[in-house]
């Protein structure tokens, strides 16, 4: 069982999980949860405008991302992104992105649609007279948006969106599927390497509910302490 | 955009000798849908008795649920899949390890089982969530009634808290159904797999996941239209 | 009545009239210091007329015309639904409604040139629910439009707000968010906020609905005050002590419709609807 578990296996690799996978994988969670709030955000706020046709627009987007599996919109993008950077670019041939910036692209449109979820939420749960008030001043809408609406909708739903981030930051390790060295990438390229499956993937699920049991404790407190203020 | 587009290429015999592509994804489509049924029955069994367990008077049995439910949820559903199907057998006893590694079909069981266990923690949230949902004075009626603890929870909380979260289970069993595709990794060849599997036999990549996104959205319609029919089937009156 | 043809507010006929005054002034700082207008005392600052408004088929507004001249104070009454709340939102376009024309000192409302922010950041309101914006201080609150909205300066802003502040009495909360203050001092500060726009018009829709009964006062005082001052104001209330006090002329509304449109003596002498004296009767016996 455990009689050959194999420590130093794991304490050799340290730099090479940490330095380059785990860094790989914290960037892609960070960027893609900022880019993700951000246009989940606009879409939040297409689907609630008056606009004809925008709804339907956001609310096809959102249903569409949400009934794919995330591996399927990973592979969509990683063949798709190219051509797309040759359309808008008008090459010759389709543009080699790196894997990086193939697996931001699509992080980022895929957890957009979850985000403007929780965006749509939030700006339901202020209460109309807000709005209505920012308009009796002269707000325009962008400046109550910007000022009184998504300030209130955007702490109102912290805890949720770090939450979802938590999830997106598990979400990354599926890069694996295009052999990118992310965290899980690396802990597999070793596993593989030096034929130390046992060591590696429980390592791996150490570190990963590690991080994510903290984080969640902190969202917990988090919560606790908007509730108060509220 | 210098792509090839090619329609017809569903019709043409697939490599593997066992029919069109066609047939390829519609088998693909048939082990995504098995996978996601058998898993949510282990799901929904487990969530149950999880969610229950965090809503019981007991802090012990709330220590276990809450344990449970925190073991599942913080660990990356891809490294869980690695967990059972590669370290699982090797930390086993030795017979039980070599058995599991010959078991035919093995990354169907071990996706089953790992997505079981894995939606199990997300289906117990929903079941707490809804049993905490319900008016307090339920649990002491039924008490007053002088039904038991288990009564109580069998006869008044659940058939009333199964219905609250009829919605959010649809969700979850549409998030179960997606997840399968997490399995392709360990080799189950379910939807994504084939899809994948055709991309690299034929290079129609756009054709194959075009596919595969129309299958994958003809299901959540389907699954969304069954549980409106159970929502209404299962409806209160006057509520 | 189909016609709409309402003359529009006049221009000033003389200009040395804007600067005028308001005879009943106080020694003090006036609360007001409203920005200067077209209308001359005497012509409509707001002037509502044939305005009707649906809801799909739903009919809540049917055929109003009034009119509320500068410097008056105009008080709307009526029960619960009788549309007094949603027919003072058309004055701002808070609310859109389908048919008739409303003119807020020479500005059409409705039409689509207009301006709207501009012209809603002369035409304060005050909410029932006071609608403070909960994430900001006091300062912050009574800051925010006068900075996105007129372009003045952080310093004159807050400058501004805390001077107003201090008008209604609240100076020492400024640094406070509104969560922390009593439904009374939310609403004064709310008053403080429209004001702080230098509005030429005032609108309150039922300011004191929300309050507990003990806070009441406080805001009613504030609201004499700067009826006192010479503030144009329109005031949905049941406070009918408020407006025996200052108002020139009340409203009846019921049903969608204005009933009675009458100088405050009249109104509370002899209203001449019968429904007018029923809901009076209901509202004057506790």
């Amino acid at each position: 069982m455990f009689a050959d578990f194999d420590f130093k296996v794991i304490l050799n690799a340290l730099p090479y999980l940490f330095l380059d996978g785990m860094t790989f994988t914290l960037t892609l969670t960070a960027l893609a949860a900022v880019g993700g709030v951000v246009l989940g955000t606009l879409i939040a706020m297409m689907r609630l405008s008056g606009i004809p046709g925008l709804p339907q627009v956001a609310k096809i987007y959102v249903n569409f991302m949400r009934s794919l599996p995330l591996v399927l919109v990973i592979f969509w993008f990683y063949f798709l992104v190219p051509y797309i950077g040759q359309w808008l670019t008008g090459a010759e041939r389709p543009i080699q992105v790196g894997a990086f910036s193939s697996s931001l692209i699509t992080f980022t449109l895929f957890e957009a649609a979850y985000f403007s979820e929780i965006m749509r939420a939030g700006i339901q749960s202020i209460p109309k007279g807000q709005a209505a008030a920012a308009s009796a001043l002269g707000l325009t809408y962008w400046q109550s948006m910007g000022n009184v609406i998504l300030p209130q909708a955007f702490r109102n739903m912290l805890p949720v969106l770090l939450t979802q981030t938590i999830v997106l930051f598990q979400d990354t390790s599926l890069v694996y599927v295009l052999s990118i060295t992310d965290f899980l990438g690396a802990a597999s390229k070793v596993a593989q390497r030096d034929g130390r499956l046992v060591e590696m993937y429980l390592f791996a699920a150490v570190v990963y509910f590690t991080i994510c049991f903290i984080a969640s404790l902190l969202v917990r407190r988090l919560q606790r302490r908007v509730a108060i203020i509220r | 955009m210098n792509y090839n587009w090619n329609w017809g290429i569903f019709f043409d015999l697939s490599p593997e000798g066992t029919g069109t592509y066609a047939d390829m994804l519609l088998s693909g489509l048939m082990w995504t849908i098995v996978t996601a049924l058998c898993a949510w029955v282990i799901a929904f069994a487990i969530g149950s008795v999880v969610g229950v367990l965090r809503t019981l008077p007991s802090r012990a049995a709330q220590a276990v649920g809450n344990a449970y439910v925190e073991l599942f949820r913080n660990v990356p559903l891809l490294v869980q899949m690695f967990l059972w199907f590669f370290v699982l057998p090797e930390v086993l006893p030795e017979s039980w390890g070599t058995w599991l590694k010959q078991l035919p079909n093995a990354p169907f069981y071990t996706a089953v089982v790992c997505l079981g266990f894995f939606t199990a923690s997300r289906v117990a949230e929903q079941v707490r969530a809804g049993i905490q949902a319900l008016p307090r004075g339920q649990r002491m009626a039924g008490t007053a009634l002088g039904l038991t603890t288990a009564q109580t929870y069998r006869y008044v909380l659940l058939p009333n808290a199964y219905r609250i979260i009829l919605p959010p289970m649809t969700s979850e069993f549409l998030n179960n159904l997606k997840n399968t595709s997490v399995a392709l990794t360990i080799g189950l060849l379910e939807l994504t797999a084939r899809a994948r599997s055709m991309q690299e036999f034929s290079f129609q990549v756009f054709e194959a996941f075009t596919a595969a996104t129309i299958l994958y959205i003809l299901i959540n319609l389907v699954v969304v239209t069954v549980s409106g029919m159970l929502e209404r089937r299962f409806a209160v009156p006057g509520r | 009545m189909t016609s709409s043809a309402m003359p529009p507010a006049a221009p000033a006929p003389n200009p040395a009239s804007s600067l005028e005054v308001p005879p009943t002034g106080p020694v003090t700082a006036p609360l007001a210091t409203p920005a200067a207008t077209q209308a001359a005392p005497g012509t409509p600052m707001i002037a509502i007329d044939n305005v009707s408004k649906w809801y799909g088929d739903f009919q809540v507004l049917t055929n109003c015309t009034t009119a509320t001249r500068k410097g008056e104070v105009v008080v709307v009454c009526g029960p619960s639904g009788s549309g007094k709340s949603t027919l003072i939102k058309c004055v701002n376009a808070l609310e859109p409604f389908q048919k008739g024309q409303i003119t807020v000192d020479g500005t059409q409302v409705a039409n689509r040139k207009t301006n709207l922010p501009k012209l809603r950041s002369r035409v304060g309101m005050v909410f029932q629910h006071f609608e403070l914006f909960p994430h900001l201080t006091i300062t912050d609150n009574l800051s925010l439009a006068q900075r996105k909205v007129l372009g003045r300066g952080k310093d004159e802003a807050v400058a501004k707000g805390l001077a107003l502040l201090e008008r209604v009495g609240l100076k020492a909360h400024a640094h406070k968010f509104p969560g922390q203050l009593s439904g009374g001092q939310q609403q004064r500060v709310a008053i403080a906020r429209a004001l702080a726009m230098n509005p030429i018009v005032m609108l309150f829709d039922e300011p004191t609905s929300a309050l507990d009964p003990e806070m009441v006062g406080e805001v009613l005082d504030v609201m004499v005050e700067l009826a006192r001052e010479g503030m144009t104001m329109m005031v949905v209330t049941h406070e009918m002590g408020f407006a025996r006090k200052v108002a020139n002329r009340v409203i009846f509304m019921d049903k969608g419709e204005i009933v009675e449109d009458a100088h405050k003596e009249d109104f509370f002498g002899s209203p001449r609807s019968e429904r007018a004296q029923q809901f009076l009767s209901r509202i004057l016996s506790h």
